[in-house]
Parts: structure tokens; C-alpha cells; sequence
């Protein structure tokens, strides 16, 4: 385990020095790896530890862009307090959702359908609200500087991103540790068999969804000022829910280091066959990989990329935890 | 508030109704039977759009008559991706169950895109533009078919699990696994049958809208979580609960339009889903 940490501390170091020697456009490409990682580090918290399945995360991603921009828009709010609003929303949001389907004890598919219904009508919702720019979606004004959480250049979205990523890994093994991450895996194990031994399933599962939407709605902020434009269809949308859930399935789900190695997986692939496909016109075909991808991993590798990573490591400097 | 207009509307839902029913008919078959939820269900029935599009434009043949031809392709895609696919995750956690049949949707997803490009499309159809009046109301006449046809698929499957041998097996299969495996069914072939014909009617389901709604890859989302309200609402692997769910949405879609822009109307299908839930979650006529 201490190597482990050493290990991670090293690659840390690696990243830290990293933007002086890279250009835009790679930075860019990193900036995406943290931002999926976190992503998929928040959704691994429900669906990884806790075992609801959850198809619509994008709903949270949307409400925190949303409304750290909405307040920063009409009120001026800094939208370093914004995202911690957009985040409370998104609990409250999730609290509901979480009601609905935790009650009676309705796993898997019902929650799995609140999530996407959820996700699909706040969709809906805001393309009608004009207040926040309707079907056009909101173009947000560049005044760079550090109140407004806007920057001119990548760096600063780098260690921002990067210090994201990093801070969900040490929330993630916070949990592992603690009484409530343990509560969680027993729920995603048996439910039944939690409750018997007097873990109050509805309780937890509640707490692992809330933890889960605020983290997923800070990166809602992030997204916002850094793209700098926001759609509906593109913050609230299915394929975002989609994009997000497929690094932490492909690098390991209910682990800490799996999303992170998913993203550094998949979204460099991404990016570039995004690119690739894109200029000879065959938008969407790099989706069509991602498919494939991600059903192979299921049926052939179901515990994710790492479980192999981390037995190719442990032959060269045994890390046994 | 006018009230011909009303009956009007209502008419137009319980016809657009019929078209729901069917397709969470085989959403809801698949369920019954293999417990597995197919997120690719929307997918496939564009799927069906365009291939009775393609027929029609390319070939002349109406969509009411490639119909049957639609459904044999749908449905032998069907079974090739629950014979190689879907046997295999059966026993899998729920989570991992979910993946592969929402990849298999973007899948489809974007095959289509590739192939037909983004554009909205609507063909000309036989009986595209006649209509025929009772007093005030007046009926499209391809939606009045499409709502006939969509009953009497129904009814044949209704009728196929009933009297057929393999539609026994799959209520057998439904029922009990593995009571039906040690009474010697098949239970891997019966799945796959079971998924062919669940994707056969959702693309049958496909064809009978081509003439209602411009067709366009991206249509699918919508109609998954269409078929996953109506199934919900008349309980999972309930079938007659479908057909009856489908026609509840498909009223309280179109009457919500005397109050609401047509672009919301999901926002009845989701209060349904949520009152569904809060009182009643098994569904209206009990599911699994």
C-alpha cells in the first residue's frame, strides 16, 4: 500500500510540472482527462460503492452549470459560491429523485428509469425557461480573472481540473475507510442482507446519492467557464450520462483509482477519434467504438482495466494492500 | 375550452396510444421473460423507421406492407444480440446488465446516423394526407390504421403466447427459469426468441409511425423512455397493463397539449411516472 502512494505521489509530482512543457491543445486533452475522471469518480460513488445504477448524471452536470452561471449572470455571484449553490440544488434535486426511488426498496431498473426521466424532462424544462436562454442556450461573456472563474490560457483550468480529480480520489478513499463506505458496499452486495444486520438502506443510499450529485455538479461549474457556452441538449443530454458512465466501467467501478484510470484510457482515445471521424464527415462513428468498447469490457473484463493494471504492477513492485 | 377540440384530441391520443402499447408490448415481454431491461428498445424502433423508409423510397413499397418485412429483420437482429449479447449478462450484477444494452444503443444509434445522416425525414405515404370525419372529429386516416394494425399485433402475440408451443415456453420461462429448465426447455433459445420478438414488435411499431412523424436518428432516447413510463405504469412484465398503459400516456400526451407547447408533452408522461411511483410502484395492474 505505502508504495502505492508513493507511486501516485510520483505520477502527481509528473502532473504538477507538466503545463511547462506542453502546448493548448495537449493541455487541453489533459484538462478533459481530469474532468472525466472526476465525473466518473462522483458517479462511482452511487453506482460503484452503493450499486444504484444512475443513467443520468448529466442532470447534475446541468444544474451546476446552470445555475452557478444563472447567479453569476443576474446577480454578479462569484461563481466560486455559485457551484457550491449549484451543488445544494442538486442534492435537493437528488433527495428528491432518491425519495422516489429508495423507498420501497425499488432497485435497479426503477431507479435507472427516474434517472434518465429526471435527466430527460429538466432537459425539457430549462429549453423552455427563457431566463436561461431557452432552445439557444446560454453564451457566457469572457471577463477573464479569478473572481469570475474565467482565465485566458489553459493553465489554470489544468490545476483546477487536476486539483478536482485528486481531491475526489481522497473523498472516495475517505469513504472507503469510514463506517458509511462500508455501509454502501454492503448495500450494492445484498440489500437485504445489510438491512437484517440493521444498515438502514434507505438512509445510505441517500447520503451516497447526495455526496454523489454535489461533487457532480461542481464540475457542472468547471465546464461552464471553461467551454464558455451552454445547450440542454449538450449539458443535460443522454450522451453526456452515457460518456461519463463508460471510463469508471471501463477502468473498474467501485474502486478509487478506476475512473482515473478510465479517463486516462479512454478519453485521449476519444478525443483524438473524435477528430478523426469527424473531419471525414463520419460524425458519431467514434460513439459507435465507444460501444463496442465498453461491451467487450463487460463481458470479458468485468472488473475494469485496472484489476489487470494493478496484477501487472504487483509482479514488478508488489504493492499487496 | 372547446370541447370538440377535446374529443379530438382524445381520439388522436387513444389512436397514438395504440402505437405506445405496442411498442412497450416488447419492452415488456422482454422483461418478463429474461428479467433484463432493454435500454436499446427506442433504437431499434427507429431502427424500423428507416428501414420501412428505405423500402418505401426505394422500392415504393407502403410501410403498411413492408411492415412484416421491417418486423423479420428487427427481430432477427434481435436474436442475433440476445444470442450474443444478452445470454451472456444475464447472471451479471444489475449494474453490468445495463451497460451493454445502452451501448448497443448507441450503437444503433449512430449506425443510423452514418448511414442516413441527421436529417429529419418524412416520406409521402398512401394514405399520408386522407382523413375521415364524424361530425367535429376528424381522424387521420394512417393514424387510424397504424392504431389497428398496432391492436392486431397485439392481439396475435396475445395469442401466440397462449396457443403456440414457444409462446407457452416463454411464459413457462417468465414464469419460473428454473422450473421451465428442468421441465427440458431450452431456456437459452427461448430468450432469444423471446428478444426477437420483443424487437420485431417494437419495429413494427417503427414502420406504423413512419407516416405520422419525421423520422431522425436521434428519435430513439424519446421512445425508450416513452415504453419505460407506459411499462411502469401498467406494471413490469404485465403485458395487457402495457397495451392499457400505452393508451393512458398516449390520451394524457395528447390532451395536455390544450394546456401545454407539444415539446413538453413528456412533462405528463414524467408527473405520471412520479405519481406512479409515489402511490403505486408495482403499476396499475400489478408487474413484477
Amino acid at each position: 500500500m505505502k508504495r502505492l502512494y508513493v507511486l501516485l505521489a510520483f505520477i502527481l509530482l509528473i502532473l504538477l510540472v507538466l503545463p511547462m512543457f506542453l502546448e493548448k491543445y495537449t493541455l487541453g486533452i489533459f484538462i478533459m482527462i481530469f474532468y472525466y475522471a472526476y465525473l466518473g469518480q462522483s458517479w462511482n460513488i452511487l453506482t460503484g460503492y452503493t450499486g444504484h445504477i444512475s443513467l443520468g448524471h448529466a442532470l447534475y452536470i446541468g444544474i451546476g452549470a446552470y445555475t452557478s452561471t444563472y447567479l453569476a449572470i443576474t446577480f454578479g455571484l462569484t461563481p466560486w459560491v455559485g457551484m457550491i449553490a449549484g451543488g445544494l440544488v442538486a442534492v435537493a434535486v437528488a433527495l428528491f429523485k432518491g425519495f422516489l426511488g429508495f423507498r420501497f426498496g425499488l432497485r435497479g431498473v426503477y431507479f435507472v428509469i427516474l434517472t434518465i426521466a429526471f435527466a430527460e424532462i429538466t432537459r425539457l424544462i430549462v429549453s423552455h425557461i427563457e431566463a436561461l436562454g431557452s432552445f439557444s442556450g446560454i453564451f457566457l461573456d469572457f471577463n477573464p480573472s479569478f473572481w469570475n472563474f474565467q482565465f485566458r490560457g489553459n493553465k489554470p483550468y489544468y490545476y483546477i481540473s487536476l486539483g478536482m480529480m485528486v481531491a475526489s480520489v481522497g473523498v472516495v478513499r475517505v469513504l472507503e475507510l469510514s463506517r458509511i463506505g462500508r455501509f454502501m458496499v454492503a448495500i450494492r452486495e445484498d440489500e437485504e442482507a445489510a438491512q437484517a444486520v440493521g444498515v438502514n438502506s434507505f438512509k445510505y443510499s441517500m447520503i451516497a446519492l447526495s455526496i454523489s450529485a454535489f461533487m457532480t455538479a461542481l464540475a457542472g461549474t468547471f465546464y461552464a467557464n471553461y467551454i464558455f457556452y451552454l445547450h440542454p441538449n449538450s449539458v443535460f443530454g443522454m450522451g453526456l450520462s452515457i460518456e461519463l458512465i463508460l471510463r469508471p466501467i471501463i477502468g473498474g467501478m467501485g474502486t478509487a483509482l478506476g475512473p482515473i484510470v478510465g479517463s486516462f484510457i479512454l478519453t485521449p482515445l476519444s478525443e483524438m477519434s473524435r477528430a478523426y471521424f469527424s473531419k471525414g464527415g463520419m460524425e458519431g462513428l467514434h460513439l459507435v467504438l465507444y460501444g463496442v468498447l465498453a461491451i467487450i469490457v463487460v463481458l470479458f473484463m468485468r472488473k475494469g482495466i485496472l484489476t489487470y493494471l494493478a496484477a501487472g504492477l504487483n509482479k514488478i513492485i508488489r504493492f499487496k494492500s | 375550452m372547446d370541447i370538440s377540440l377535446a374529443i379530438q384530441l382524445m381520439v388522436q391520443g387513444i389512436l397514438l396510444g395504440g402505437i405506445y402499447g405496442l411498442i412497450a408490448v416488447g419492452l415488456s415481454l422482454i422483461f418478463g421473460v429474461m428479467g433484463v431491461i432493454n435500454f436499446a428498445h427506442g433504437q431499434m424502433m427507429v431502427l424500423g423507421m428507416y428501414i420501412s423508409y428505405w423500402i418505401l423510397v426505394l422500392v415504393g413499397l407502403d410501410p403498411y406492407l413492408s411492415l412484416v418485412l421491417v418486423a423479420v429483420v428487427t427481430a432477427m437482429l434481435g436474436y442475433v444480440i440476445q444470442a450474443t449479447v444478452v445470454n451472456r449478462i444475464l447472471d451479471f450484477p444489475e449494474a453490468m446488465q445495463v451497460v451493454p444494452l445502452v451501448s448497443i444503443g448507441l450503437i444503433i444509434e449512430n449506425c443510423i446516423l452514418f448511414m442516413w445522416g441527421p436529417d429529419h425525414r418524412s416520406p409521402n405515404t398512401a394514405l399520408g394526407l386522407e382523413s375521415i370525419h364524424f361530425g367535429d372529429v376528424m381522424i387521420d386516416a394512417s393514424r387510424l390504421m397504424a392504431f389497428v394494425l398496432a391492436i392486431l399485433i397485439t392481439g396475435l402475440i396475445f395469442w401466440f403466447l397462449r396457443n403456440n408451443n414457444i409462446g407457452k415456453s416463454m411464459r413457462a420461462a417468465a414464469d419460473n427459469r428454473i422450473g421451465a429448465l428442468v421441465v427440458g426447455i431450452n431456456v437459452d433459445r427461448i430468450n432469444n426468441y423471446a428478444f426477437a420478438l420483443g424487437a420485431a414488435t417494437t419495429g413494427a411499431a417503427g414502420a406504423l409511425l413512419i407516416p405520422l412523424i419525421p423520422v431522425s436518428p436521434h428519435l430513439g432516447h424519446d421512445f425508450t423512455l416513452t415504453a419505460f413510463v407506459v411499462v411502469i405504469l401498467g406494471g413490469m412484465g404485465n403485458l395487457v397493463g402495457a397495451l392499457v398503459g400505452g393508451l393512458i400516456l398516449g390520451v394524457a400526451e395528447s390532451m395536455s397539449t390544450l394546456w401545454l407547447p407539444p415539446t413538453l408533452k413528456h412533462v405528463v408522461s414524467f408527473s405520471l411516472l412520479v405519481l406512479i411511483m409515489l402511490f403505486k410502484p408495482k403499476g396499475l395492474f400489478g408487474g413484477k
